[in-house]
């Protein structure tokens, strides 16, 4: 199995508005795919019925080998997810969080102390160990956040705007994680408003209007619309968005 | 229109800003750039009068932001970061309770939020929560406008919102801009720089530099490289290892490479070195700086 | 005056599209009514009752009979011997027992593993055979005053107001304040020209409004479901309410310049608030016998003497002059809060 995600017409109405409008596409392993659209093109929407928190109306979807409408508890165990949002629990320590989320992805005991000395390491946090998450800066409590979301070694990883307001250094070294997961074959399934790094995909798609009006390498997709960058690209295609609003 | 001398201003351990100078001429578009947790919220909260500095003076319209505060508040349209509507009031109701708030009406300065409130009419009974961000966004701007200020505060008005109703935002400022409104915005999108007639570019509570876009870029002192590869990852890895290099980033399709000295051999050398490393294919160009390569310099200093 | 009217005019809206807190709100008194009515009853009926007549004559036989007769006491048959009744409160068949000496004398016995219920039924017991006819009870001669049949909707109606008041004016006052801080919608208002008095007026009106529904909710149910005289002027009863909704309003405006979030809010007025009122305020624990501290501390719950006042009012049909002192107390309280709160009241963030 090389696809982690594979869909084929998946659709989601609700009511006579059809939010994600028959979506066929694949993500392969250890890929970085890029999940793009304008605010209401249905992000929101597809990425739920992946992660197996809403029932698709129509289509089928496997993720990480699992029907997302019936086997959503599995689905649950093989990914690993993060928003801007939410992620961490401000008032716990630094390990005290990696210990919750560790248990609640089944790692326990030794295991989880070896993995908890680790990601410490690979982030340079050893020193912040027993620092409340709420007063550290937030590019740190992103990749700390990152790293949790990983911490069970899941098929996928989904990134819902990672990196909202995080500062243009650590936003690359963010992305460096996502780099390094990718190359351990994590699938990084990420949106983003910045448009530089929709460059950093492997692949990416642009979501208008509930439908994938492209998907393609960034490369593929300039040349396919004479654009200079994938901002360009964006625009273009966001652009003939007709329904302006969720 | 609005003067910053010396602001400091701490939370407990946490420093907010440290003397921060600038000033925002009338008619101006003026962007405090730079992530969360950079101070630009708090500045905007002295320059409102919501809370007081620690040390130093802000004037804004030439009153005194400690003492003038009844003035000051009606004269100033504000914009705080999260969208601060009535999720539960409808958006003709939303604007009608911030225009007799203001003591005004909708009808008395209808001419100014014309261009933008058309755009969310259609969904005028609509309640505000069901809106989506880019259209909040605009309900938002139009309260704030709604008592015709002299100049405008805009806390981070496009953060969350996608690319395609940033660039609308940014053209309605434009044109607020144009009818003679001072206008005083924050964003983290580096990339907005150039929307602003002058810049602050703050990072952890310090103002890093203050000027027009242009000037900044201008003053951006190394030579700047982008590089392009098959391999782009490992060419990144490999490029922090270069001898010569000053720091090296990656933006988007390209890297950006600044070395460490503008002497003549140096792209020559840089040529060879990517050779023997392999990457014969690399394209190399020199190019002009944007303003994400400038924060990051002026960060590393 | 225009800024005002449209803000109370949202308030309204605020209140009126969240349909379920406002069917919790005008629905608790009455289902509060009815709880502690006819489920959560303090009355006292049909108590095990023995009887051990000495004398048996006709006086004691009417004196059984009237016994027999009122709802509170069951009998519960014949007993030959002292011993015999003590037999049967050990065994817990009995919790009262009336014995009546060969000369007439009587004594009562009550079951004190709880003490409220043995002094009512002992009250209960003297009070009827006091009224049949026999001579009163050798040393005790108690009369019940303004509340014969010792109703607890008496007791609890004042203490429901005191409850309802409480919770809808502070919780939802402060509730309602501290929701526009954590939207943002706050910041807006301050840096308007907004007096910022107009927010809290804005915000106390519509639930004062409310208030005054549930005023006139409990009373028209207790006056004709639950038979709850009203002795004194119903103007003074709702002017006291009133003046006690103030009270509540101020604390809630107070409890919301002292939080952040609208958890911390509820919490606060849920259990600093709500608990004296239903501890201290001699709604369900009569004052007189707590320890000193808890006497001292009663005395800063407004709802005690809010809870005083109506009762007095209601039951005993005192005038506004008789209940100066609650009143001024009540008066006080109202001036201090305000004063306190409105200058802790920020201006800024």
């Amino acid at each position: 199995m090389n696809n982690v995600i594979e869909t084929n017409q998946l659709t989601k109405r609700f009511g006579s508005f059809t939010a994600v409008n028959s979506i066929s596409f694949s993500v392969g392993r250890g890929e970085i795919f890029g999940f793009l659209g304008a605010n209401g093109a249905g992000k929101t929407t597809a990425m739920r019925m992946l992660c197996g928190l809403s029932v698709p109306t129509s289509g089928t979807a496997r993720v990480a080998g699992f029907n997302v409408y019936n086997e959503q508890e599995k689905i649950k165990k093989s990914i690993g997810y993060m928003s801007q949002k939410f992620s961490l629990y401000a008032d716990l320590r630094v390990w005290e969080n990696i210990r919750l989320f560790g248990g609640i992805y089944g790692i326990h005991g030794k295991r989880l102390t070896e993995k908890t000395d680790e990601l410490l390491d690979i982030l340079d946090l050893r020193g912040e160990r027993n620092t409340m998450v709420a007063s550290l800066p937030l590019g740190w409590k992103q990749k700390l956040a990152f790293s949790v979301a990983i911490i069970h070694e899941p098929a996928i990883v989904f990134l819902d705007e990672p990196t909202g307001g995080v500062d243009p250094a650590t936003r690359r070294q963010f992305w460096e994680l996502i780099y390094q997961a990718s190359a351990r074959g994590i699938t990084a399934f990420v949106t983003t408003h910045y448009m530089d790094e929709a460059e950093y995909c492997n692949r990416v798609s642009v979501m208008v209007d509930g439908k994938i009006e492209a998907l393609d390498a960034p490369l593929a997709l300039r040349q396919k619309y004479g654009a200079a960058n994938m901002n360009e690209v964006f625009h273009g295609l966001a652009r003939k968005a007709q329904r302006s609003d969720e | 229109m609005v003067i910053c001398r010396n602001i400091n201003k701490t939370y407990g351990e946490v420093v907010a800003l440290r003397d921060i100078n600038l000033h925002v001429r009338k008619g101006e578009l003026f962007g405090l750039i730079g992530p969360d947790g950079a101070g630009k919220t708090s500045l905007f909260r002295i320059l409102v009068t919501l809370i007081l500095p620690d040390s130093g003076q802000a004037r804004v319209n030439g009153l005194d932001v400690t003492t003038s505060l009844k003035e000051i508040r009606r004269s100033v349209g504000y914009m705080p970061g999260r969208f601060s509507l009535y999720q539960d009031l409808s958006v003709e109701e939303n604007l009608k309770f911030f225009a007799t708030v203001f003591n005004t009406s909708v009808e008395a300065n209808y001419e100014l939020i014309r261009d933008i409130y058309v755009q969310i009419e259609p969904f005028r009974k609509r309640r505000a929560g069901k809106l989506s961000g880019g259209m909040k966004q605009k309900l938002a701007l139009c309260c704030a406008l709604i008592h015709s200020p002299e100049i405008l505060f805009l806390d981070e008005p496009t953060t969350g919102v996608d690319p395609v109703s940033r660039v609308e935002f940014w053209d309605m400022l434009d044109r607020l801009r144009q009818r003679g409104i001072t206008i005083m915005v924050s964003t983290p999108y580096m990339d907005e720089a150039s929307r602003c007639n002058r810049i602050a570019l703050m990072r952890d509570g310090r103002a890093l530099s203050v000027d027009t876009p242009e000037n900044i870029r201008a003053s951006f002192s190394r030579p700047l490289y982008a590089l392009r590869s098959a391999g782009m990852y490992a060419l990144l890895n490999d490029l922090r290892g270069y001898e010569g290099a000053h720091s090296c980033y990656a933006f988007g399709d390209a890297h950006h490479l600044t070395l460490g000295s503008e002497a003549d051999g140096a792209e020559a050398e840089l040529r060879s070195w990517l050779d023997r490393k392999g990457y014969a294919d690399a394209q190399l160009s020199r190019i002009e700086p944007c303003i994400e390569d400038c924060f990051m310099e002026l960060a590393r200093q | 005056m225009r800024q005002l009217q449209s803000f109370i005019i949202k308030e309204f809206y605020h209140i009126l599209r969240d349909s379920r807190t406002l069917m919790i709100l005008l629905i608790m008194p009455i289902v509060q009514i009815m709880l502690f009515g006819y489920a959560i009853t303090t009355d006292i009926k049909s108590t095990p009752t023995a009887v051990l007549d000495h004398s048996f004559n006709t006086e004691t036989a009417r004196m059984i009979e009237q016994l027999q007769a009122s709802e509170y006491f069951e009998l519960y048959g014949e007993v030959r011997s002292i011993d015999d009744v003590h037999l049967l409160f050990r065994q817990g068949k009995i919790r009262m027992a009336v014995i009546v000496s060969p000369t007439q004398e009587v004594q009562l016995l009550a079951d004190a593993t709880n003490p409220n219920e043995a002094t009512s039924l002992v009250q209960y017991a003297t009070a009827i055979i006091n009224s049949s006819g026999m001579q009163p009870l050798a040393g005790v001669n108690v009369q019940l005053l303004y509340n014969p049949q010792l109703k607890g909707a008496y007791n609890f109606v004042p203490g429901i107001m005191g409850l309802l008041l409480i919770l809808i004016c502070a919780m939802m006052t402060s509730v309602g304040i501290v929701r526009e801080k954590e939207t943002g919608t706050m910041e807006v208002l301050l840096v308007s020209p907004m007096n910022p008095f107009y927010i809290v007026l804005a915000k106390a009106t519509p639930y004062l409004l409310i208030s005054l529904v549930n005023i006139a909710t409990i009373l028209l149910l207790s006056r004709y479901l639950l038979g709850v005289p009203m002795m004194g002027s119903v103007a003074l009863v709702v002017g006291l309410a009133l003046l006690y909704a103030l009270v509540a309003l101020c604390l809630g405006l107070l409890i919301s310049t002292m939080v952040a979030t609208q958890q911390a809010a509820m919490l606060i007025s849920g259990i600093v608030l709500m608990l004296p009122v239903i501890m201290l305020s001699g709604m369900i624990f009569p004052i007189e016998n707590m320890p000193w501290l808890l006497r001292v501390i009663a005395h800063i719950v407004p709802a005690k003497w809010f809870i005083t006042a109506v009762k007095d009012v209601m039951i005993k049909g005192l005038t506004a002059a008789e209940i100066w002192h609650e009143l001024s107390i009540l008066t006080a309280m109202v001036l201090g809060l305000a004063a306190f709160s409105v200058k802790r009241f920020k201006i800024r963030l």
